[in-house]
């Protein structure tokens, strides 16, 4: 499932980024790198949805540079469609038929891809919590948008869940330009490329750390734990 | 099984009250009078029924398309919010009592001004149910339909509407609940025919076992109406009990 065309990078420059009265980020410079997952680590409330939204052109006065494909906490499935039309959900909103019949076969895949393959006509309300997020992962990649971005995904699921939709995002994400947000070190060590941490009123980010090894990583790997050490030295605020 | 026992037992209190105080049958007849006139005038009772029926139908079904389509309006353009929202507010400030006589005035003795006064009193909690329902999507939906380069349009009928219809679905029931309340004040100002026509004949020929009887039907029909509506719910708006 990788995705075929060069992803580009995706930049930011010089943007400033308020959320209702708070300045989130001033100037803020950043660039993701092309065909790569970029992990943004920070504590809660220091504004990483707040970029990721800013990132999807959903803040106001903040138009999106390029077409992306939005994955938020929640799975927002709708529950009156079924599996397969929720993942096809793009294509219906924008109505271009021939679209939509020509993503059909691409929606099965990604859905066979997820495991959900014999499940495509139940309705949301039917599915675990854990599937609920897999198809989610799977109407995120089917809008086929070279640029994908990620609001904490597998916040809401249990541990071994979290594992296993981790590695399976690690790998459908291949060759896409991915922003994944979380608030867990081992989350960003297991799925990034390289990894930001964000901190500070108003944020500024921290040099990108790039871990050896291919993702996703083995959560277990020892040589991850020094990583993970300084990782959360930085989110409390005690980088070296 | 009790709120049965209950009416049973209030039935039995009635018809014993009457038999002790001798009230005549024309001022309170006992249950017992009512269920025989039930039975011998069941051809009269039913012919009126089903007038009624028709009417408390087709007036429902003419004020939730006349109330969804207000509603869709409504959440669809701010300007027809903001000068024609307010009005619609006011116009329940009218008792339906009052308009009752002027749409017999102009509709007739027929079925068209009770349909429309049964349209009249449902189509205003459809109005607000539904518009409520459509204000209030989950808003990650429309983040996400927005990411998605969905058209305003595209948004209102694919996820706004869907997403208020088990609000719709409640305020059908209420509609269904109330409808009969406009088809009989109607045919209570004027009509030729109908439940409501004739208690209204019956209790001025002194027959008041007869207008009892068609008050039970009246409530048979209302149940009916809501269960209908109910059930026609919950097939149409599945997903209402797991809704986000």
């Amino acid at each position: 499932m990788t995705y075929l065309s060069a992803a580009p990078p995706l930049l930011v420059r010089d943007a400033r980024i308020a959320f209702g009265d708070r300045l989130v980020a001033r100037d803020l410079t950043l660039e993701f790198p092309a065909g790569r997952t970029t992990c943004l680590l920070g504590r809660s409330g220091v504004g990483k949805t707040s970029l990721l939204r800013w990132l999807a052109g959903l803040l106001p006065e903040a138009p999106r540079a390029q077409p992306v494909a939005y994955m938020a906490q929640s799975d927002l499935l709708l529950p009156w469609l079924s599996v397969l039309d929720n993942v096809l959900l793009g294509y219906r909103l924008r109505g271009d038929r021939t679209a939509l019949a020509s993503a059909e076969e691409r929606a099965r895949t990604l859905l066979d891809a997820v495991g959900l393959a014999d499940r495509l006509d139940d309705r949301p309300g039917q599915l675990s919590g854990g599937m609920r997020q897999r198809a989610a992962l799977a109407r995120t990649l089917c809008e086929d948008r070279p640029v994908v971005l990620m609001d904490e995904p597998f916040a809401h699921l249990d541990a071994v869940t979290r594992l296993e939709l981790q590695d399976l995002a690690a790998r459908l994400l291949a060759g896409r330009t991915a922003v994944l947000v979380t608030h867990d070190p081992l989350e960003a060590l297991c799925v990034g490329h390289q990894i930001r941490v964000l901190s500070g009123t108003p944020f500024i980010a921290g040099p990108a750390i790039e871990p050896a090894g291919v993702v996703p990583r083995d959560p277990a790997d020892p040589a991850l734990l020094g990583l993970h050490a300084r990782l959360v030295a930085e989110l409390r605020g005690l980088a070296p | 099984m009790r709120p049965l026992i209950t009416a049973v037992g209030l039935l039995l209190g009635w018809e014993a009250l009457v038999w002790v105080s001798g009230v005549p049958s024309y001022i309170l007849p006992p249950p017992s009078r009512v269920l025989a006139v039930l039975v011998e005038r069941s051809d009269l009772l039913l012919g009126e029924a089903v007038w009624t029926a028709t009417e408390m139908i087709v007036g429902l079904l003419l004020g939730l398309v006349l109330g969804a389509t207000l509603a869709i309006v409504f959440a669809a353009s701010a300007g027809w919010r903001r000068w024609a929202l307010p009005l619609v507010i006011v116009s329940q400030a009218i008792p339906v009592i009052a308009i009752a006589p002027l749409l017999v005035l102009w509709l007739g003795y027929g079925m068209a001004s009770k349909v429309a006064m049964a349209a009249l009193v449902i189509f205003f909690p459809v109005v607000s149910a539904l518009y409520d329902g459509l204000r209030r999507t989950n808003e990650g939906w429309v983040d996400l339909a927005r990411t998605m380069d969905a058209s305003p349009r595209a948004v209102l009928l694919q996820i706004r509407l869907p997403a208020a219809l088990p609000a719709f679905a409640s305020g059908a029931r209420i509609a269904a609940a109330v409808a009969p309340i406009g088809a009989v004040i109607g045919e209570w100002v004027g009509a030729s025919a109908g439940l409501g026509y004739l208690m209204t004949l019956s209790l001025a020929r002194g027959q008041t076992a007869l207008a009892f009887a068609a008050l039970v039907v009246l409530c048979l029909l209302g149940l009916a109406l809501y269960y209908a509506t109910d059930w026609a719910a919950r097939v149409f708006v599945p997903w209402q009990s797991q809704g986000e």
